[in-house]
């Protein structure tokens, strides 16, 4: 960051802010630095009155010098340049003037400079995951940074990693255009593929953390110095924010980047008022809420806001607030996303709470429908809960007059309701929510969400997405439920949404039931929320022995955030003393929200935020702490916290990725693409986490989408292809359950074979991505709605991409839908085949290893697996090059390094055709055993996406080697196969996800069964793939030692950089 | 919350007499045999009320009403609601008022299905086409209950799932399928009763243990969790379906009590037609 000069100047910016921006007084303060810190401080002491720790403010602090520089540049070119200058503590003070008390707060915790600057670093180093993100961000605020002079070291810092060496002030103005127009132009040019979105909102963000983190030393302490500066960025934001419109108000400062202050509704009414760059991701904000609300089983929960059409609509974190909420406004809601089936097993008592909080709400609001009984019975334990033991004297009958049990409420529910909380006395608050709970769950439409729609035949039902499954009602009446084991494939084309469903044991094909919805949104959203509750909850994989001690994924693939296995897998190393909350709910939800809230939302969050959270979680804490100073200087903070936010999720190496990414980089400066692809890589390799494969994933998917998204929606594109990108990853998921079954049926189409499983997922993605990608195509929607229905359409596709699960990443969502059809094409025939050598020297990252254990084996020896060895390495994603057409050698093993992600629509359409083509290919040749090796780089042709927006291309290097043993005709028929498990073990180095298929097939009275398992390690460079493969192997054997393996596909993917190092 | 006991806890059965006129519907002629009729019942009401040991009410028989003894269709019984049905055949609704009389004795609360004529015109709902299973509620739709009726129950046990499920022409949801046990479905054998069988278990989230006779009459028993915390299972004896016993057997401390209902049996009845069972212990 730039020192205090940096201050001056931006002192002097700050006064230009005020003058144009309305908030006047924003100037006054800004003027003076001094002055302004004198203001942060005492406003600090009113605002942050409560724990703002040092360690946590400083970390905060640093991230809102940053945002507040960020903010400072979009508010005005002139200001931005200023702003960067100025150091955090000025910009605090400043806007701490604004802010009010508690933003005020967060500004003084940043004025504490040195203290902040300190933790600063720590918090960076921590977040490594959140800084790959945040170095997205980082790229658009590093832009902005650089537009300021102050920001100049930072900014410069970031410039090299993305790679752009962006004039300071044209970053400014970028910023802001960006900010306007999506990032388009400014994004465009400092966002390289993969940025996609997070590009955009890294670069705001990021450019500060990057700035931060990379110069994480120098930033603390320019940080100090910055602190003053900052301040007058702050103040200086206020502008901007102002221009913005909305809410931002004189309490965003921004001197760089534009401030947002978004209100989050909390589950007890009260208000949430967050400060955040305008191109902040929804992670942001979700640390924020969560951060405040010292929750750490945040999984089940989620950030909910009306879209234009007044539709609930979940915010998703991996993309920016903007680009989802479009024109709607910042205000949002904190609630329970996924129902835990047995809220019992929640390991925090502050998570059953906020979850009888949501129950609470859900039953008033009539979501709930409960007896009168269970009204006065859950009515009783919420008093119990929240009041303590009756007391005759004390309680009158009306003294829950304030209170709301039901949607309607009468006297005699009311007296009930007293009697039975008489009957209570002696129980705890945790023990009445649990016992709230556990009579809650028993409901029958217990965290069901119902969804309008007509049958095939125009009557009206309601779909209802839970856990189990979908749920088809008519009126009260349930009339049909499709548990999701049942469930094939999930699609949606324009306003239709299809379900593909598992032919029962006396059937012979499966069959499609198709709803109609509303509109195409609806049909989306329907099909997203499929996704993710089918993500959450079936991937739990019961079987999975954890091999890692750490966290098990099941497939993330659509779904961004952790399934409830991980979750829970997760809550179990939490070790803290249970937080104390205080529950005030009750009576505010029942009267509606009051002002008031707000208090009680920062209660929570002083208390917690400063030192307590960092300390708490390391990640999340990390982010947390910046998070905390930023909530308190609202204005300033935001931005930049947005920053830190992403890295508090990914937690990983981020001053090391910065760093990486900025050797990239400089290696690759020239080209956008390259810039793309350091962020890509410097993500994946510090972030062993599902965050940073997501993160990675969903700028290639992000591409693809732009592609898309363009060809529909150039204007949108930008913004648009980046949540589709990110949106198509997801359906990718669905996706792989789906092709499971496809494969099955498609058998019969193409006696090809072409083995899904062949598919190697990146490093970063894995296997799973590549169905998401099937999927993809079904759900693109988001953004190029338009061009998602298309992809519906496209969905039979014909092309049997057997694209890796990279390759089907980046792929358009046609290729995705291909790759599915493709797959179901492919027929798992069991060989009876020697095990093919396990010997993978690849030291590929993925590696998949089938097995195949032919009861009977079938006729044909040939398998033609070769297609499904296709690996489409997505690297980057702007350009779909269907590379693939590598040779498929041989029989079995076809590798196909694809590199998709033709953003541009036309594009990804000709790669799809192309793909088919390849994809018959590869179906040919049958071959025994056969090793291909395929090393593909997919660097040029990535930025295909709109002219405005540039894609970030991620260089990987994909080397695929088959083993197969010789196989005989899958052309028979393909059952569908089942997904029996999905894990994902993560340790500190390698995230290793396994998945696997079990198909079974009869051909002339033998049955055979065939499993597939894909295994995909991901991890640092460093990781023995070889050992790891060679592991995998051997524990395959070992659980189904009646098997024999007939093939082994290696599919390694190294990013350049990693290449380098290799 | 009502569903907090598992399925079969009653201490109430609530039954009415065989009126004279029984077996005499539509002045058809039935070989119906009274007085078997009346020993059958007899023996039914003596079992529940000194075997399984639930107090018993018996309203009167009323002559006006010849079938008024299958009081299970007229009334649905879960926690401390009853619902009130509106049986398909317009001279059965008479039944209701003396049921209603009683329910409200109990300190029940009596939910109309037809009090009011807004939503549920056209409903109609018996009892016999409604399983409870402690944990949801399966509706046949049949030639006597039709979606309307169903949507009523819905709407009346709200916390509870109710789905409907389809019934061979002429069958009642109950002629095929009863409650074994908490978790024990009893299921008729027949290609009818299966199709039932199979949209149950695609509708439930729950697991249902499946107890499959190879008899028809044999699918309708009434099983009671007595205040003595005892299985009990009234179910038609060998002479009526010689095939199932052995399955019942099955059912392990379970006490079986043969209950002869072959009468009631001719005239479409079942075991469960003659009761309204009722759980008036406060369980919370």
């Amino acid at each position: 960051m730039t020192t205090e000069v940096g201050s001056e100047t931006e002192v002097r910016k700050e006064p230009e802010k005020a003058e144009e921006q309305p908030a006047a007084p924003e100037s006054e303060p800004a003027a003076t630095n001094q002055t302004d810190e004198a203001k942060a401080a005492e406003q600090s002491a009113n605002d942050h009155p409560a724990p703002a720790t040092d360690s946590a403010q400083a970390p905060a602090e640093a991230k809102e010098k940053q945002e507040e520089a960020q903010p400072a540049d979009n508010a005005t070119p002139l200001e931005g340049e200023d702003t960067p200058a100025s150091p955090p503590a000025s910009e605090k003070k400043g806007i701490s003037r604004f802010l009010p008390p508690w933003l005020k707060k967060q500004k003084s915790q940043s004025q504490v400079g040195p203290k902040e600057s300190q933790a600063a670093p720590k918090e960076e180093a921590g977040v490594a995951s959140v800084k790959e993100e945040d170095g997205e961000k980082g790229e658009q605020a590093e832009a902005e940074q650089t537009s300021s002079p102050t920001a100049a070291q930072p900014q410069v810092e970031e410039e090299k990693i993305n790679g752009e060496p962006k004039p300071e002030q044209k970053e400014e103005v970028k910023s802001e255009e960006k900010e306007e127009e999506n990032h388009s132009t400014g994004s465009a040019d400092t966002q390289p593929a993969k940025e996609e979105k997070a590009a955009e909102e890294s670069q705001e963000k990021s450019a500060a953390e990057e700035s931060q983190e990379k110069s994480a030393a120098e930033e603390e302490t320019k940080e100090a110095e910055e602190g003053g500066e900052e301040k007058k960025d702050e103040e200086e934001s206020p502008k901007p924010e102002g221009g913005h419109s909305f809410i931002k108000s004189p309490l965003k400062l921004t001197k760089k980047v534009k401030m947002v202050m978004c209100h989050v509704t909390m589950l007890d009414g009260s208000q949430f008022p967050c400060e955040v760059e305008k191109r902040a991701k929804g992670q942001y904000l979700f640390f924020k809420v969560y951060e405040a609300l010292n929750l750490l089983e945040k999984d089940y929960f989620g950030l909910s806001y009306k879209d234009n059409a007044d539709q609930t609509c979940w915010l998703d974190p991996t993309k920016e607030i903007k680009r989802q909420i479009r024109n709607a406004t910042w205000q949002f809601a904190f609630n329970v996303k996924f129902y835990p089936p047995d809220p019992s097993q929640l390991t925090e008592d502050i998570t059953r709470y906020l979850l009888c909080l949501q129950l609470r709400q859900d039953i008033v609001s009539g979501r709930l429908p409960c007896s009168f009984v269970t009204h006065s019975l859950l009515g009783s334990y919420a008093l119990q809960a929240e009041l303590g033991d009756h007391d005759s004297g004390e309680h009158r009958l009306d003294y829950i007059s304030d209170f709301q049990f039901a949607p309607s409420q009468t006297k005699e529910m009311e007296e009930k309701v007293v009697e039975l909380h008489k009957t209570h006395r002696g129980m705890t608050p945790a023990q009445a929510d649990a016992q709230f709970l556990e009579n809650a769950k028993k409901l029958s439409m217990y965290g069901v969400d119902l969804h309008h729609a007509k049958d095939s035949e125009g009557v009206d039902i309601m779909l209802g997405v839970c856990a189990n499954g979908l749920l088809i009602y008519k009126d009260r009446l349930r009339i049909n439920r499709f548990a999701w084991p049942k469930i094939l494939k999930i699609s949606y084309k324009r306003s239709n949404f299809y379900i593909k469903i598992r032919p029962g044991e006396t059937e012979q094909f499966e069959s499609s039931v198709g709803f109609k919805l509303p509109n195409h949104r609806a049909a989306k959203r329907v099909w997203k929320v499929c996704v993710e509750n089918h993500t959450f909850f079936r991937l739990m994989t019961p079987e999975a022995p954890i091999k890692a001690k750490f966290l098990t994924l099941g497939s993330k693939f659509r779904y961004s955030g952790r399934t409830q296995a991980q979750t829970r897998q997760a809550s179990t190393l939490i070790d803290r003393p249970a937080p104390y909350f205080e529950r005030t709910s009750s009576k505010r939800i029942s009267r509606s929200l009051d002002g008031a809230p707000m208090i009680n939302v920062t209660e929570p969050q002083e208390s917690a935020p400063t030192s307590g959270e960092n300390g708490r979680e390391p990640g999340l804490e990390l982010s947390s702490d910046f998070k905390v100073e930023e909530e308190p200087s609202e204005g300033a903070a935001a931005t930049p916290t947005e920053g830190t936010e992403m890295k508090g999720d990914e937690p990983d190496s981020s001053q090391q990725d910065l760093d990486k990414t900025q050797e990239d980089v400089l290696k690759h400066q020239a080209s956008i693409s390259e810039l793309k692809r350091s962020f890509m890589e410097a993500t994946p390799e510090p972030r062993p986490s599902q965050w940073e494969k997501r993160l990675t994933a969903s700028p290639a998917t992000s591409l693809r989408l732009q592609a898309q998204g363009s060809a529909d929606d150039k204007q949108k594109s930008g913004e648009a292809a980046w949540q589709a990108a990110e949106v198509e990853i997801e359906e990718t998921v669905v996706v792989k359950e789906i092709r499971v079954a496809p494969k099955g049926s498609v058998t019969i189409t193409t006696p090809e074979v072409i083995t899904p499983v062949a598919v190697e997922s990146e490093v970063e993605k894995p296997k799973d991505e590549v169905m998401e990608e099937q999927k993809r195509p079904v759900s693109m929607s988001s953004d190029s709605e338009e061009e998602e229905e298309e992809e519906a359409g496209e969905y039979h596709p014909q092309v049997t991409v057997s694209a890796s699960v990279d390759q089907i990443k980046e792929e358009p969502e046609e290729e995705g839908e291909e790759e599915e059809e493709q797959q179901v094409n492919e027929e798992p025939v069991a060989e009876p085949l020697p095990e093919p050598v396990v010997e993978v020297k690849a030291q590929p990252v993925p590696a998949v290893v089938e097995e195949n254990s032919a009861t009977e084996p079938q006729l044909a020896p040939v398998a033609e697996e070769s297609p499904e060895d296709i690996l489409v390495t997505p690297d980057e994603a702007p350009n779909g090059h269907a590379e693939s057409p590598e040779g498929h050698q041989g029989p079995v093993a076809l590798e196909e390094e694809e590199e998709e992600e033709p953003r541009v629509n036309g594009d990804a359409s000709h790669s799809e055709t192309e793909r088919l083509p390849q994809v018959i290919c590869c179906s040919e040749p049958p071959v025994v055993k056969t090793e291909m090796v395929t090393i593909s780089d997919t660097f040029a042709a990535q930025k295909t996406e709109i002219a405005t927006k540039e894609v970030p291309i991620v260089h990987t290097e994909t080397k695929t080697i088959t083993y197969e043993a010789a196989q005989l005709d899958g052309s028979g028929d393909g059952e569908p196969g089942v997904l029996m498990t999905a894990q994902t073990i993560t340790s500190e180095s390698l995230c290793t996800t396994t998945t696997t298929h079990i198909t079974k097939t009869l051909k002339g009275g033998l049955s055979e069964t065939r499993i597939e398992k894909r295994i995909v390690i991901t991890g640092d460079s460093d990781i023995d793939h070889d050992q790891a493969l060679a592991q995998a192997i051997k524990e395959a054997k070992e659980q189904h030692p009646d098997m024999s393996v007939t093939r082994v596909v290696v599919h390694k993917e190294t990013e350049l950089a990693e290449e380098g190092e290799d | 919350m009502a569903s907090v006991l598992p399925y079969g806890c009653f201490t109430h059965a609530v039954v009415r007499g065989i009126p004279e006129t029984f077996g005499k519907v539509d002045n058809e002629e039935t070989t119906t045999d009274l007085a078997k009729a009346q020993r059958q019942f007899g023996v039914l009401t003596g079992a529940l009320r000194q075997k399984v040991g639930l107090q018993l009410i018996e309203i009167p028989a009323d002559p006006e009403l010849p079938e008024s003894w299958r009081i299970e269709d007229v009334a649905v019984i879960q926690g401390d609601t009853a619902l009130i049905t509106r049986p398909f055949k317009q001279q059965r609704r008479r039944e209701a008022e003396a049921v209603r009389r009683v329910m409200s004795e109990l300190n029940l609360t009596v939910v109309e299905l037809g009090a009011e004529e807004g939503g549920s015109v056209g409903a109609t709902l018996e009892g016999s086409d409604v399983l409870f299973t402690g944990r949801e509620f399966f509706v046949g739709i049949s030639s006597h209950t039709n979606h309307r009726g169903a949507e009523v129950l819905a709407d009346t046990f709200r916390d509870f799932t109710v789905s409907t499920v389809p019934v061979c022409v002429g069958t009642r949801l109950k002629n095929i399928c009863s409650m074994g046990g908490p978790d024990t479905i009893i299921i008729s054998n027949s290609d009818g009763a299966k199709k039932t069988l199979r949209m149950m278990e695609q509708l439930t989230d729950h697991h249902y243990e499946v107890l499959t006779v190879p008899e028809g009459a044999a699918a309708n028993c009434v099983y009671v969790r007595g205040p003595s915390k005892m299985d009990f299972l009234l179910h038609p004896p060998t002479e009526e379906c010689p095939d199932s016993v052995p399955a019942f057997q099955k059912l392990t401390d379970y006490t079986l009590l043969p209950t002869a209902c072959s009468e009631a049996s001719k005239l479409g009845g079942h075991l469960s037609s003659f009761c309204l069972l009722i759980n008036r212990k406060p369980y919370f």
